[in-house]
């Protein structure tokens, strides 16, 4: 797992390039604190930050092939690589490493971009073959590894994170004010867009293939669903649980092989608690296991933590997160999440990083992925819910189903049946818009927009996030199962335009640390989209096929136990006694009138909000952390010292 | 009578009308739909009639016609105090 940066195009003298590699590189050497590597070759520049998993010593990167015709930078890891590795070398191909980056360029000689879809793993690499004058870059089909490029100076320039991209010079930071609006109702940007003007995302499972004749970008994969009805209506219950079982056990095994200990995130849920219990089975010593806990009983979860503990018998590390450390880690949070968030919950995971990092583990094992795939999220069962509701709108007892969804929210369990259906727009949302299962989520979120200034409001007139989502639905997608639609909303966009990205690879890299998920293998994911709703979502009972196959195998209170969401402590994170200095002067009616993406007398009446009253609703919160997140982005990246992205000093001498 | 309505616009300009070119509200606007207002405010709202008038607001009485307009908050803090000083 490293970090990955460099361009293509019109040509450089070689010291220059390599100079603008090496600081490319050193924008994002967190990610790979092993060594760093740069390799020009006239038009093409390829560099490297790594951190050593698989083939300690001679996996160094760049790495070319024996005539050099080929070079690759990769960042990641390819999970069936010995098995890719045996097939090649039955086929007659040599092989100078033991490294899973060779195989890549192995593959790509036999197949040339096609050697994609032969990958299980997360990804992001780009080939450099000199003879066809082609620049391949390539994403991983979840979007677990990042991938950023822009056009600069005639040159399309490419690294893992945008700040890389930040040192070239003639790239200026200014905000998007549609990414910002999409960020408030969506709470991501929908790629190729990004936060940064003119820096794009390439989306996952897709290649971007440049020549000095032009680029195309082309989808390898996709997720996508039976249609409705023809989900295998006869599936045995049994045979599906044991078959997702043995799917997750070679998921599980495949993401054990590295050449450093592999370790466990725990977060005292279900999800966790299988992969935990799978890798157990395999890892040869005793398994170490990190997790978070906090203060307020409201977030916190480690007594469902040392239960797990305690039945798997692991090697457990824990680390404290406060309200106030979370103020004071939230500057560096944006930093390497590179844009505005309306949540703080990334931060803990930050520090969960840390402590990973401390205890010397490069690599951990987690759960993300099974809410997706399997469907654990509170929404598909909100929506289902909603659309009961919705079909006897008068109907008084049907809204107390909510609160049977959210028992953790003392604020709902208070509220009448009818203000209940009114928050969750029973009588508003049409069943059939796509969008359906997601809109009371979107329109508590664009909330946020209130906030924004006059100037932003008009520089985005006339713009729907949501219509633009509408239309970049797969045509499908209607004739999917509900359940289906909104597992393909979390799965092809929240997943990897939030959990993946801002709560994943950007809080493990910060610490260089590289996280693995076993639900997110794509034969997990293809099986489970063929799985009947049913049997993934028995009525109220999220993730029921997981339990079922796992039924004996973990406590039966953790099997048992219903989803808690991960949450964090928000804008209480912010104010006094404890909160953090930069919060009042970056929300100061001077500092929002600087920036201008901000209404300022608005931002001072939810300041003055929230530091009175502490606890505030789902939408004030909101509105505070994205308000202060852009606020800090605008800092670190727009009003950045100059010299962070100056050329290297050193460019003068050449 | 005048200090309850302007007691409630105030509170309502003060924690859930953020902006100013909103402009005043009308006296039937559902703070629902206007999109001010969540299932926090509701509790929020709760909280300050207690808080100002000294109301107890039973979970029957948690319902749109009371407290999702200027006029039906009017209202209900009349009834609620009349109700309150004809039993004392």
């Amino acid at each position: 797992m490293c970090g990955i940066a460099g361009f293509f195009g019109w040509p450089m003298l070689p010291m220059q390039a390599q100079n603008a590699a090496r600081n490319m590189i050193d924008a994002i050497s967190h990610r790979g604190p092993d060594g760093q590597g740069v390799l020009v070759d006239g038009v093409a520049t390829l560099g490297h930050a790594r951190l050593s998993i698989i083939d300690l010593a001679a996996g160094t990167q760049p790495m070319t092939d024996e005539a050099g015709d080929l070079a690759i930078t990769f960042n990641g890891e390819i999970f069936n690589y010995l098995e890719l590795r045996s097939d090649l070398r039955a086929r007659g191909v040599q092989f100078r490493t033991e490294s899973d980056t060779e195989v890549i360029l192995r593959l790509y000689q036999l197949k040339g971009t096609a050697c994609v879809e032969d990958l299980n793993g997360d990804f992001a690499f780009a080939i450099w073959d000199r003879r066809r004058s082609t620049l391949m870059l390539a994403r991983d089909r979840m979007g677990v590894r990042p991938l950023y490029y822009a056009h600069v100076g005639g040159r399309l320039c490419f690294a893992s994170e945008i700040k890389a991209l930040l040192r070239l010079p003639g790239l200026e930071a200014n905000l998007d004010p549609i990414a910002l609006d999409q960020i408030f109702t969506l709470w991501l940007t929908l790629p190729p867009r990004t936060i940064f003007e003119n820096v794009c995302e390439l989306p996952p499972g897709h290649v971007l293939i440049a020549t000095p004749g032009g680029e195309r970008i082309e989808r390898y994969w996709s997720l996508h669903f039976p249609r409705s009805g023809d989900e295998a209506p006869d599936a045995d219950e049994d045979a599906t649980a044991e078959e997702l079982r043995a799917l997750l056990t070679d998921a599980v095994r495949i993401r054990l092989r590295a050449d450093v200990p592999v370790g466990a995130y725990l977060s005292g849920g279900l999800d966790s608690s299988v992969i935990t219990s799978l890798a157990k089975g395999m890892a040869g010593s005793r398994l170490t296991t990190f997790s978070v806990t906090f203060e307020s009983a409201e977030f916190d979860e480690s007594v469902y933590q040392r239960q797990v503990v305690e039945a798997l018998d692991t090697q457990h590390r824990s680390v404290a997160c406060s309200a106030a450390e979370i103020g004071g880690i939230f500057p560096d949070v944006i930093r390497h999440a590179e844009r505005p968030l309306l949540r703080t919950a990334p931060a803990p995971l930050l520090k969960l990083s840390g402590l990973v990092q401390r205890n010397e583990f490069k690599v951990v094992l987690t759960g993300e992925g099974a809410d997706e795939v399997l469907a654990g999220y509170d929404i598909f069962k909100e929506a289902k819910v909603r659309a009961f509701c919705a079909r006897q709108p008068s109907s008084r007892l049907r809204p107390l189903l909510f609160r049977r969804l959210y028992p953790y929210l003392p604020g709902l369990q208070a509220q009448n049946p009818v203000y209940l259906k009114a928050f969750f727009g029973s009588g508003q949302d049409l069943s059939d818009d796509p969008l359906f299962s997601h809109l009371p989520r979107f329109r508590t979120t664009s909330r946020a927009k209130a906030f924004f200034s006059g100037d932003l409001r008009s520089s985005i007139a006339g713009y729907d996030a949501l219509a633009e989502l509408r239309e970049s639905l797969p045509s499908e997608f209607t004739y999917w199962d509900p359940l289906h639609q909104a597992q393909y909303l979390e799965t092809a966009y929240l997943l990897p335009g939030y959990i993946l990205s801002v709560q994943g690879d950007r809080m493990a890299m910060a610490h260089a640390v590289e996280g693995r998920f076993p639900f997110l293998d794509q034969r997990i994911v293809e099986y489970a989209a063929r799985i009947p709703p049913r049997l993934k979502l028995r009525s109220l009972r999220e993730k029921h096929i997981l339990r079922k196959s796992m039924e004996g195998r973990l406590p039966p209170a953790v099997n048992r136990r219903t989803k808690q969401p991960y949450r964090s402590p928000d804008s209480q994170s912010f104010f006094a006694p404890t909160g953090p200095a930069y919060a009042r002067e970056l929300l100061s009616r001077s500092a929002i009138e600087g920036s201008r993406y901000f209404d300022p007398h608005a931002v001072e009446k939810l300041t003055r909000k929230c530091s009175v009253q502490g606890a505030v609703g789902f939408a004030d919160n909101q509105a505070l952390v994205g308000v202060l997140s852009t606020q800090l982005w605008d800092q670190a990246f727009v009003q950045a010292p100059a010299q962070s992205r100056s050329e290297p000093a050193n460019v003068s001498a050449v | 009578m005048q200090d309850i309505e302007s007691n409630i616009r105030n509170f309502i300009q003060e924690s859930f009308l953020y902006r100013e070119d909103h402009g005043p509200l009308a006296e039937g606007e559902s703070l629902l739909e206007s999109g001010l207002i969540d299932s926090t405010g509701v509790l929020e709202l709760v909280a300050f009639l207690d808080q100002n008038f000294g109301i107890q607001v039973t979970d029957a009485e948690m319902v749109p016609e009371n407290l999702d307009s200027v006029r039906g908050l009017v209202a209900y803090v009349r009834r609620k105090l009349g109700a309150t000083e004809q039993a004392a």
